[in-house]
């Protein structure tokens, strides 16, 4: 077996791995479902808005939390539980270590963002008009926001605490400029500037757009941006993971 | 670095900040060897344990590993190993079984041997009845021989024990010991094991490599290495007579240590025979009656102390040259 495929195995053994030790609880699944609709109500409940007109919202929001939640704590919990050096000293590269916590964390967010799609189908008049795009919008989405996760695993701290700040710290803002709440048209001209920067802007687009809601962008744009982030939050992550690992004592 | 060697560490060297933790440290492993690495706490042994399974890299030099450089061919080196880190835990959220599967799988295992493997090594490990129990309920000293299970579970080639026994009770100790044994005789595993432990390493170990303060201090079979140490062997005296005098009978023996043990008297020296001799013909001369007495090598424990006390002293007189004006 040449040595991609064995560290892509590699990488598949640590998502499954992951998604057994920290993504399959209970309290996983209902923070991710809870906190992402109870953030899009709060903020639903001042404007007047139909339920269906929320619905691409709420799943780009549940996606950008699902997908980056658990992936920012998952090398500090490893380090504190002491399993950390026992995966580094192992034939998986970090490479494949870092690929498996973000693969185990896009199927999760692609998964359980399928949860409130399904309800919004259900109990609201919304419809998907194009499938390609809302399929595109939620598994590149998936995969930059749970790159984002990893790259925010990197800070050489064996406290989830500490790195939870600085998750919630970057995540906020990327949530406040991506016009998942406003529409792109209708934000302020500073916001349409910082929009291009998250790239939830671009999942949320593409998204509206499998709803039937204009595109801000075109959808060339939209993928383009979306792999780019995704490529850079990982190579970013593999370099920060590997200057914090030769500070390991 | 011969064809044979399991491990070469080339002036391997690491700093931590201004704190030179490993000092140019450059020994070779045989393969097939059970190899002891010795030190006092803080003398370097985890942190070159730690270079050479590739978790810390060196500042400079070179680790090679079944053959392999760890700087450019980690993975390949990491397929030969098996390492039971000193503060690793297992997965509190897995079961036995699902632990051991993972090593299994990260190392490349097919399906049906590492099967077979994690059977066998959870019934020689005493783990079988509890290979569905989850790494939270283990005691420490299961958990112990569950983090051995992940580690030869690959069958690897050489296998790195940091401290494998330490804190563990008087049967598991045993145990893992004989495991240690058992894997390289048996299978022919070279270990690479870093104790406090003396007997532990006397017991198992071909050779040991002894670190004092970021150096490599000794390397040699725990034999040579008590022979060099010649100033500490010594005569184990006891008399019949239940009041002995030691300043009488030793006299004529000045300059020589004498301590006092259980119902008689250690005496050091460098040539034991004679100092035996001087002792009987003491005792006749004084009218006592020997009860017992025999010539002692220092052990293993006194060899580490003599060398790393010395590496002590030198340290202490390098600050206090490097300190002068």
């Amino acid at each position: 077996m040449n040595a991609f495929l064995w560290q892509a195995r590699a990488a598949w053994v640590i998502a499954r791995k992951n998604a057994r030790v920290y993504y399959l609880k209970p309290p996983v699944f209902t923070f991710g479902i809870v906190f992402p609709l109870f953030f899009f109500l709060a903020f639903a409940a001042g404007h007047q808005a139909s339920p269906e007109s929320m619905v691409p919202g709420v799943v780009s929001i549940a996606l950008f939390f699902t997908a980056s939640a658990v992936g920012p704590l998952v090398t500090p919990w490893e380090r504190q539980a002491r399993t950390y050096e026992r995966l580094i000293v192992s034939p998986a590269s970090l490479s494949a270590i870092l690929a498996g916590d973000m693969m185990a964390g896009m199927a999760f967010g692609a998964f359980l963002s399928l949860l409130p799609l399904a309800v919004a189908l259900v109990a609201t008049n919304a419809q998907i008009s194009a499938p390609a795009h809302l399929t595109l919008g939620i598994v590149l989405g998936a995969v930059a926001f749970a790159s984002l996760g990893v790259l925010l695993a990197a800070p050489a701290t064996e406290g989830p605490s500490q790195v939870m700040m600085l998750s919630n710290l970057v995540r906020l803002p990327l949530i406040f400029v991506s016009g998942v709440f406003v529409p792109h048209a209708s934000m302020p001209v500073w916001a349409q500037w910082l929009a291009p920067l998250s790239p939830l802007s671009y999942c949320a687009d593409l998204i509206r757009g499998g709803f039937g809601g204009e595109l801000y962008w075109a959808t060339s744009t939209d993928v383009t941006a979306l792999v780019g982030f995704a490529f850079a939050f990982l190579i970013l992550a593999n370099w920060f993971h590997r200057r914090t690992l030769r500070q390991v004592r | 670095m011969t064809r044979e060697s399991a491990i070469a560490a080339q002036e391997l060297t690491r700093r931590f900040g201004e704190h030179l933790a490993v000092d140019q440290v450059s020994f070779d492993v045989v393969r097939g060897e059970v190899f002891g690495f010795l030190g006092p706490n803080g003398a370097g042994k985890t942190t070159t344990a730690r270079m050479l399974t590739g978790f810390v890299s060196p500042s400079s030099g070179r680790a090679l590993v079944w053959g392999y450089d760890l700087a450019r061919q980690a993975s390949l080196a990491r397929r030969h190993i098996g390492v039971v880190p000193e503060e690793a835990n297992v997965y509190a959220e897995l079961t036995v079984w699902q632990n051991v599967m993972l090593m299994a799988e990260l190392h490349g295992l097919a399906r049906g041997q590492r099967t077979a493997q994690a059977h066998a090594l959870l019934e020689r490990f005493g783990l079988a009845d509890r290979a569905r129990q989850n790494g939270r309920e283990l005691s420490k000293g299961l958990r112990q021989r569950l983090m051995l299970c992940m580690a030869l579970v690959s069958g690897p080639d050489l296998l790195f024990l940091d401290e494998p026994t330490s804190g563990l009770d008087v049967a598991s100790t045993h145990l893992i010991r004989d495991i240690i044994t058992e894997t390289n005789r048996g299978d022919g595993t070279t270990v690479f094991l870093t104790t406090h432990n003396m007997e532990e390493a006397d017991q198992l170990c071909h050779r040991v490599a002894i670190m004092s303060r970021g150096r490599l201090a000794a390397i040699d079979t725990p034999a040579a290495l008590r022979r060099h140490v010649s100033a500490r062997r010594s005569v184990e005296v006891r008399f019949v007579e239940a009041r002995v005098d030691p300043g009488r009978v030793f006299a004529p023996m000045a300059g020589e240590d004498v301590v006092v043990v259980a119902n008689g008297f250690r005496v050091f020296g460098p040539e034991p025979g004679r100092l035996a001799q001087d002792i009987v013909q003491g005792a006749s001369a004084l009218g006592l009656h020997i009860e017992s007495i025999r010539t002692l090598e220092p052990t293993l424990e006194e060899v580490f102390l003599s060398i790393t006390k010395t590496g002590a002293r030198v340290a202490a007189a390098d600050c206090a040259s490097s300190s002068k004006p």
